[in-house]
């Protein structure tokens, strides 16, 4: 069995935000009808959580958490080392109902932003409104970061967790690095 | 910049999180139809100074495809609206009569 890594082995950058890549954890993306108790059930039972998030939220965290992605989309998070026995459960707890669930851990990168101004590092690359009074601890947008698709959320003060594809991992790292550059504060929120 | 609202997620979404899908409420002819009503269907196309309804993509977000009616000219947005429907919504038709008296477009006015 050849060893796992994260996209980019954890590296990591000090700005007037730090921006780390957080290497590797479990993604499941489910696909189904989000109204369905039995299917809700399931999911917050893999996860950890109380309730599956609402429009554009997050519930819980990177270690066991559900993020929004679409009327009929989601991100499940588990840990990386318990992916596969997590999609093996979903599957056998939801069998013959309709819903597909799919390991794309590996297919993913994920980053962390941490720090004074971490909103604005976003702000600069993402058209989204991350004023304070817009965008609150566990508000979730999937969007695009310059030139790329990526979904983040806000963990708590200070904090954001960002999502993209793997292969586009070197070119989110470097975005958000720039946009965290020491001399790059903007001071608007 | 063209901002449109997702009616799916909610989002206040700007142009560069969408993509255009070209004109909406088209209905395809496709094998055993007739030349002309296949040409019609491939290429005859609404160019309208004015009111115009189209499809368009959430692509940088949930991904969903919807319906927005918007002014070519003045890129007024009169709505957006799910896109399982192959016909406008009457209020938003009552919303464009009231903005544009006398508008017409294919067989809605
Ligand atoms: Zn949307």
């Amino acid at each position: 069995m050849s060893e796992a890594i994260s996209v980019l082995a954890g590296a990591n950058t000090e700005g007037f935000c730090r921006v780390s890549e957080l290497g590797l954890h479990g993604m499941i993306t489910v696909r189904g009808d989000l109204s369905n108790a039995d299917l809700a059930k399931a999911l917050c039972a893999v996860a950890g959580v109380d309730a599956l998030p609402e429009v554009r939220k997050m519930v819980g965290g990177l270690e066991g958490g559900i993020a929004w992605m679409s009327p009929d989309e989601l991100m499940v998070f588990v840990p990386y080392a318990q992916v596969v026995d997590k999609v093996d459960e979903l599957n056998s707890t939801l069998a013959g109902s309709h819903f597909l669930a799919v390991n794309v851990s590996d297919a993913r990168a994920v980053f962390g932003i941490d720090g004074a101004g971490a909103r604005e590092v976003i702000a600069k690359v993402a058209p989204v409104d991350m004023s304070p009074e817009a965008f609150t601890t566990g508000d979730l947008r999937r969007t695009r970061i310059a030139q790329v698709a990526a979904a983040f959320w806000m963990a708590g003060d200070d904090s954001f967790r960002l999502i993209c594809f793997r292969s586009v991992g070197d070119y989110a790292f470097k975005l958000l690095s720039v946009s965290a550059a020491k001399g790059g504060e903007v001071g608007y929120f | 910049m063209l901002t449109l609202q997702c009616p799916y997620c909610g989002v206040m979404a700007e142009e560069t999180e969408l993509s255009a899908g070209g004109e909406a409420h088209l209905k395809r002819f496709g094998p055993g139809s007739s030349d002309a009503d296949f040409e019609t269907y491939m290429f005859m196309r609404e160019n309208p100074k004015g009111v115009h309804f189209e499809r368009w993509r959430h692509a940088n977000g949930c991904g969903k495809w919807f319906h927005a009616a918007r002014c070519t000219v003045t890129l007024e947005v009169f709505g957006t609206y799910t896109a399982q429907t192959s016909v406008p919504p009457a209020e938003l038709l009552e919303t464009i009569r009231a903005a544009r008296p006398g508008f017409k477009w294919r067989e809605f006015e």
